[in-house]
């Protein structure tokens, strides 16, 4: 395939894509919409005028920046996990493109930007009820695009290798119930990890998720538990990783070939 | 380009349960020819298939479409062809001009291009009328021909037709034989698997009888049919055609009389 040719392919995948995230909209934008805006009604106005202030912010202020990483996060994740099982398992679509001459980078930058569209929208809906409830502070555009981006990319990679591997809905269900949800909570979301006993704060730098909020925490706030380079150093990091076993998953055609 | 559109050598498959579904298959199909792959069910007709078109990974042997190495360059093997998968596979809430739109564009065909193409393949398969209808809203039958009209969007040289015509009435069937002589009278190369003989025989300049993932017979039609006696298979009340008869013949023996 010429340069342009991979383009056209590229581009179908994502077309394809938009037009699937719109027709369903209400189950793949929504309900995030609805869950962000009960944690901004009980963390931000019913809980946090208790809490007062952390790190000098307000309470609400303080749990913005992660609970848009949360929506991001959990949606790019699960964009590329579902849409992935579901074209391998349930209607054998995927077949469409693993019979033409796309090569499997191209499916994967497809698949990805598919996960990166859901999630950055997403982020971006929760950001504007956000709105509603306090205002924002900015204190660096390009780190939060910067986090944005790494984060959503992360774990539409992940969610992608957990597509191509799973071979029941139980195997697509299980990471983000039991593994994606308490890695975010415990990421520092709704406290700094400062203020926990040693013990906990240490073991809190095994959680990606940590070096994530934090990050796209400093680009509003410019406060962070972490050094901002050590951050972006470990999402790099994921994100090669991830990429490398994903186009080696395809290439080999685990999980999806015979 | 080689004057044969497939050569298989040897060519071997053992799934992961251990099934031997292919024994080393030996194959030629020639350019331009109308080639029918008969065998019973479990034979190793779809295995075949799916090796040539990318979608099951061979455990040894070679395999090559129009000369091109098919293992070697996967993707460059891929782009002349196309494929009639064995079971449904068109996802159900897209549009019928989409899903036709969206297999051109997996080969690098801009959608500009492809409409007025996928346009023409929809009147000429009969389903024009269908074209702003989802896959869901349209009969088995239909959805088969659906997936004629992808599978002919890019314009193959060479088609994979796994069973196309199972579970399609015989008015429908018939039509469909008509289109696919249009076809191989503009030179492409049809390779067919039916569990229909009298499709095969009304089709079919060669024909190969695989049983138990071994090659049994092959050769012309005239040749296939010289193999005819008159005489029906043991305890069968025979009524059907003369292949029909060679086949249950061949079929009946076990592989080691072969």
């Amino acid at each position: 395939m010429t340069a342009y040719e991979k383009w056209v392919a590229y581009y179908t995948i994502i077309r394809k894509e938009v037009v699937r995230l719109l027709r369903i909209w209400p189950q793949t934008f929504l309900p995030s919409l609805v869950t962000s805006t009960l944690y901004f009604l009980i963390f931000g106005a019913f809980l946090g005028s208790r809490i007062g202030l952390v790190h000098g912010v307000p309470y609400i202020m303080f749990v913005v920046p992660g609970l848009v990483m949360l929506s991001v996060v959990m949606n790019s994740y699960m964009n590329t996990s579902f849409v992935m099982f579901q074209s391998k398992f349930f209607m054998r679509t995927i077949d469409e493109i693993l019979v033409s001459p796309t090569p499997p980078w191209v499916l994967i930058a497809g698949y990805i930007s598919g996960g990166l569209i859901r999630g950055i929208v997403t982020g971006i809906l929760v950001l504007l009820v956000a709105l509603f409830f306090t205002h924002l502070v900015i204190h660096s555009v390009l780190i939060i695009v910067l986090f944005l981006l790494l984060s959503s990319l992360v774990f539409a990679l992940a969610g992608l290798v957990n597509g191509i591997y799973a071979k029941s809905m139980d195997a697509v269900n299980i990471v983000p119930t039991f593994v994606l949800q308490p890695l975010v909570y415990l990421g520092g979301i709704f406290y700094s990890t400062s203020s926990l006993p040693p013990f906990w704060a240490s073991l809190t730098r095994f959680d990606p998720l940590f070096y994530i909020i934090n990050g796209f925490r400093y680009g509003f706030l410019g406060i962070s538990d972490i050094a901002l380079w050590i951050s972006f150093a470990v999402l790099a990091g994921l994100v090669f990783v991830l990429a490398a076993m994903n186009l080696y998953l395809l290439k080999r055609g685990l999980g999806l070939k015979q | 380009m080689d004057a044969l559109a497939l050569k298989a050598t040897d060519l071997r498959k053992t799934y992961a349960d251990g099934t031997a579904a292919l024994k080393g298959v030996t194959l030629e199909v020639p350019k331009g020819d109308f080639f029918a792959l008969l065998g019973p069910n479990g034979a190793g007709k779809s295995t075949l298939i799916g090796i040539a078109t990318g979608l099951v990974i061979p455990t040894g042997g070679a395999l090559s479409i129009f000369g091109v190495d098919a293992f070697a360059r996967p993707e460059h093997a891929r782009r002349p062809v196309g494929v009639v998968p064995q079971n449904l596979n068109v996802h159900p809430f897209e549009k019928v001009i989409d899903i036709v739109v969206n297999q051109a564009g997996y080969y690098g065909i801009p959608r500009p291009v492809a409409l007025p193409r996928a346009d023409l393949i929809l009147k000429d398969i009969g389903l024009a009328d269908k074209r702003e209808n989802v896959a869901r809203e349209l009969s088995g039958g239909m959805q088969r021909r659906l997936m004629i009209a992808r599978a002919l969007v890019h314009e193959p040289e060479f088609l994979f037709l796994d069973e196309p015509t199972a579970g399609v009435d015989v008015e429908s069937r018939r039509a469909m034989w008509t289109y696919l002589k249009t076809l191989t009278a503009k030179g492409v190369t049809i390779l067919l698997t039916t569990h229909y003989l009298e499709e095969a025989e009304q089709l079919a300049k060669h024909v190969a009888v695989i049983n138990h993932g071994t090659i049994v017979a092959q050769g012309t039609l005239d040749e296939m049919l010289a193999m005819a006696d008159g005489h029906t298979p043991e305890g069968e009340a025979f009524r059907g055609g003369k292949l029909e008869e060679v086949y249950l013949k061949l079929t009946k023996q076990t592989p080691e009389q072969h």
